[in-house]
Parts: C-alpha cells; sequence; structure tokens
C-alpha cells in the first residue's frame, strides 16, 4: 500500500467512523427520549417528520441558531476551551476502536479500525497499548467539566464541577482495575488482538467472550464503573436538576451546550463499545454459513452494532427506572463496595491463570 | 523529522515550564503543567517507549493534575502575590543555573550511546518487556516503591480519619 492510498484510506475511515457516529449519537437523544416517553406512558417525540425522527436535526437546527451567549464575569478563555475539550476528547477514542475485521474493498484490504493496519503478515494490527490510550483519553476528559465548571463563575457550576471530578476520579479506579482480569486472560493491550482472542466458540454454540470466561463480575463492575463515568443516572449528580439546575453546564447556551451534550452520549457510545470489545467479544458473533456471501460480510457489523445498541438501551432503561444516589452513597458505593471486589477479581483471576499454566 | 518533533515537543515542554512560573493565576499554571507532562510522553514516544508514553498520560495528566485543579478549584485559590525576588537569587541562580545546564550536557555527551536515532514508529518498549524487567530485574526498587506507596495511602488515612475520643 502506498503512501498515498494510506493516506486516502485513513482519511476515508475518518469521516466514516465520524459520521456514523455523530449520527448515532443525535439518534440516541431521540431513541432515549422516545423510550423514557413509553417507560413514563407518554409518546415522547412526534411531531417533526414520522415517528419524530427529525427531532435531532430540529434539534441540532435550534442549537446552532441560538443566541451564542456568554454571561459576564466568567473566565473567559477557560469558558470557551472546555466545550471543545469535553467534545475532543470524547470523539477521539473512537479511533482506536477496532469495529469489524478485514474488508476488501476495490482491491484494497484494511480492518475496520481508524488505528488498525495491515501488518507484513497479512493480518491486522493495531497499537500495542490501544486500551490504555483509551482509558488516557477519557481521564483527560475531566477537565473538560471541571474547567467549565470554574470558568463559570457560578456556585452551581462549580458544586456539579466538584462532584464530577471526585466521582470520575473514584470511579476511574474500579473502571480500570476490572479491564486487568481481561487483560491477564488475553494477555495483550491491543484492542484488536483481545477481539482475536475471544474468535471461536464452545460446543459450536457458546462464544469464547471474556464475559464466559469467569469474567462476569467484572462486567458487572465495569458497567457501574461506566455508568459513573459517563455522569449518568442513577450516578448523574454532576448535573442534578433537583440541587444544581444543570451542574457544569449551567451558564452555557446554545451550540457550546450541545457540545456537552454531544460529549455526553459519544461518551456512552465509547464506553459500549469498550465493554462489547473487552467482555463481548466485539465484531465476532456466532457464525451463520448458511446466508449468502454479500450478508455474511456484513456480519460483523451488524454484531458490533447491536451489542453498542444492547447498551445504549440499557443506559436509557436505566434511567427510566432508577433514582438518583445520595452522595455519600456514591462515595461509599465506589470505594467500599466496587473497588474491593475489583481488587479480588484480579487477584482470583491472576491465581486461577497461575494455576491453568 | 524525528529531530523536527523533538524540537517541537521539547519547545512546547520549556514553554509550558516558563508560562507555569509567569502565571498569576494558580489554575492557569496548573494548566501549563498538563502541557509539560503531554510534551514528555510524546517525547518518550519518540524514544520508543510506548507505555512509559501512555502510562505518563494516565497517571501524571489524567491523575494527578486532575487531583491538583481539583484542590484549586476546591480551594477557590486566588491571585498568586508576585514578589521581587531576592538579590542573592539574582547574583548566584542565573550563573548558577549556566553552570549546572553546562555540566549537565557535558555528563550527557560524554555517556551518549553509541546508536543513532530510532526511526520514527519504533517500540521498544511494550508493556510485557517493562513488566518483565519490573519482576525480574527490578524487582527490589518495585517492592520497595510498593511499601513506600503503602505509608503514604496509611498516612492519608491516618491525617483524615476523625479522632472517636
Amino acid at each position: 500500500m502506498s503512501a498515498w492510498t494510506f493516506l486516502i484510506v485513513a482519511v476515508i475511515k475518518i469521516a466514516v467512523t465520524l459520521g456514523v457516529l455523530l449520527t448515532v449519537v443525535a439518534y440516541t437523544v431521540w431513541l432515549e427520549r422516545k423510550v423514557v416517553g413509553h417507560i413514563q406512558n407518554r409518546w415522547g417525540p412526534q411531531r417533526v417528520g414520522p415517528f419524530g425522527l427529525l427531532q435531532p436535526l430540529a434539534d441540532g437546527i435550534k442549537f446552532l441558531l441560538k443566541e451564542d451567549l456568554t454571561p459576564p464575569y466568567v473566565e473567559k478563555h477557560l469558558y470557551l476551551l472546555a466545550p471543545a475539550l469535553a467534545l475532543i476528547m470524547a470523539l477521539t477514542s473512537i479511533a482506536l476502536v477496532p469495529i469489524g475485521p478485514i474488508v476488501h474493498l476495490f482491491g484494497i484490504s484494511t480492518p475496520v479500525q481508524i488505528t488498525g493496519v495491515i501488518d507484513a503478515t497479512g493480518q491486522s494490527s493495531d497499537i500495542n497499548v490501544g486500551l490504555l490510550i483509551i482509558l488516557g483519553i477519557t481521564s483527560l476528559g475531566v477537565y473538560g467539566i471541571a474547567l467549565a465548571g470554574w470558568s463559570s463563575n457560578s456556585k452551581y457550576s462549580l458544586l456539579g464541577s466538584l462532584r464530577a471530578s471526585a466521582q470520575m476520579m473514584s470511579y476511574e479506579v474500579s473502571l480500570g482495575l476490572s479491564l486487568v482480569g481481561v487483560l491477564i486472560l488475553s494477555g495483550t493491550l491491543s484492542l484488536g488482538g483481545i477481539v482475536k482472542g475471544q474468535l471461536g466458540t464452545w460446543f459450536g454454540v457458546i462464544p469464547q467472550w471474556y464475559i464466559f470466561r469467569w469474567q462476569f463480575v467484572a462486567f458487572f463492575i465495569y458497567m457501574m464503573s461506566a455508568f459513573a463515568e459517563t455522569n449518568r443516572i442513577p450516578f448523574d449528580l454532576p448535573e442534578a436538576e433537583t440541587e444544581l439546575v444543570a451542574g457544569y453546564h449551567t451558564e452555557y447556551s446554545a451550540m457550546k451546550f450541545a457540545m456537552f451534550f454531544m460529549a455526553e452520549y459519544a461518551n456512552m457510545v465509547t464506553v459500549a463499545c469498550l465493554a462489547s470489545v473487552m467482555f463481548l467479544g466485539g465484531w465476532s458473533g456466532p457464525p451463520m454459513p448458511f446466508l449468502p456471501a454479500v450478508v455474511q460480510a456484513f456480519l460483523p457489523l451488524v454484531w458490533f452494532s447491536s451489542k453498542i445498541f444492547f447498551f445504549l438501551f440499557l443506559y436509557i432503561w436505566i434511567r427510566g427506572t432508577l433514582p438518583r444516589f445520595r452522595y455519600d452513597q456514591l462515595m461509599a458505593f465506589g470505594w467500599k463496595f466496587l473497588f474491593p471486589l475489583a481488587l479480588a477479581n484480579v487477584v482470583i483471576t491472576a491465581f486461577f491463570v497461575a494455576w491453568r499454566a | 523529522m524525528h529531530q523536527f518533533l523533538f524540537l517541537l515537543f521539547g519547545a512546547f515542554c520549556v514553554g509550558g515550564a516558563i508560562n507555569l512560573l509567569l502565571q498569576k493565576k494558580t489554575i492557569n499554571s496548573a494548566l501549563s503543567l498538563i502541557v509539560v507532562m503531554g510534551s514528555l510522553a510524546l517525547i518518550y514516544l519518540l524514544l520508543g517507549a510506548e507505555f512509559v508514553a501512555v502510562v505518563q498520560v494516565i497517571i501524571y495528566a489524567g491523575a494527578i493534575m486532575v487531583l491538583y485543579v481539583f484542590v484549586i478549584m476546591l480551594l477557590n485559590a486566588g491571585d498568586e502575590e508576585v514578589v521581587k525576588g531576592s538579590n542573592v537569587a539574582k547574583i548566584f541562580g542565573i550563573p548558577g543555573l549556566f553552570a549546572g545546564g553546562i555540566i549537565g550536557i557535558w555528563v550527557l555527551l560524554q555517556h551518549r550511546p553509541a546508536e543513532k536515532l530510532l526511526p520514527i514508529g519504533a517500540m521498544y518498549g511494550p508493556a510485557d518487556k517493562v513488566g518483565e524487567l519490573l519482576f525480574t530485574k527490578y524487582l527490589l526498587a518495585f517492592e520497595v516503591t510498593s511499601i513506600l506507596v503503602l505509608i503514604a495511602i496509611m498516612g492519608a488515612v491516618v491525617l483524615t480519619r476523625r479522632s472517636r475520643v
């Protein structure tokens, strides 16, 4: 592959992934309003287009056309930097996620992953420390929220962002530790490699995903920490509207508010991608040899997107079901329950692997 | 290319460090420190140490500096006072800095490895190699550090614990 082809392929992959991600983000908002509406015995959006399907578009136009207000007494530079930082960090991490296996299109073969390439042996390969890079990027995403609250010069924003930083720092620990069990089993930090370790089935039926290899405790720890990391109910204290108006983005309006909004939903998608890559085998799924070859080529993408859809639906479902934690309950749950449990999972998995070796 | 990137990130690093000292607002200094940490990580990456580079971002930029920013926000620290600085520092500091720098560069040049620059993208420090070294060659240092961290954690617990008398 020449340098130019490589560049063009990379640009196409980035454009397509970004477009799909932003569409998914927009329609997750629609889905959320619709599903929560039905949970609460309402219709949800239904006026704009059939089933309200054009609602995200209308919302986007509204955000763009509203007056872009900068309140007085804000710390101007940081106030403008914060939403950009939050959105950039939320959109960047998708680059490392392996979305599908190698595809062959127009005589060019490349893995469906922005950072993925084909190495000398014809196998797909990606960054050796891909998982750590995702964790690093998400940990930098805290700055967007922290700076937003501080620079707004408002007590609600400051309280919201203090809560957000404390919460995200605390739950990052158990989130990281819950992934260590999978890393011990897979022996690699490359996300593509982790997916490759989960191909194949037992008895031709049960897929060899890490959640079925005794990592289900880790999976639940991961999911709970991920909910806290993305500031979603029941962990949405940074923007608890009953106490803090809107938390860290109280002083933001129009497109700057929309950037925080998009960052939150993009983070949800990333967390769902990581969960399906680490625990549910990424794009792998049960083989379906009876389907025609053209459909077979699309199967990995179908598996991956249905897993993502499952997680996004779970987010919305839980939002419609559970109340919010109290702040001390949140901290106690994170440090006194999830953290020891994640540590125990690491120790037990390590003993298990050592005993088998 | 390698040299250009090194100079670029080195300039970012030094610029961030100088900005850290010059800023009057504490939070701006903390943010400059993040720039320094980030550019250091990129320099590690140029040296082929991918694992160390990412860990630098996660630990320093992602955890420790978040804590700094958190504390600055919590205390709502105001502007720093600007002092004129002592004359002793002016007389001895600047020549001392130059002398120290020259000695440091001279020592580094004496111990310069014979190898040439790494090609960009060559990674000599993968995670498994680092882990193997930590648990074999540098096991003692690693365990001693872990005890040090444990003592620090115990200190934090003792300091924050409310007395029950």
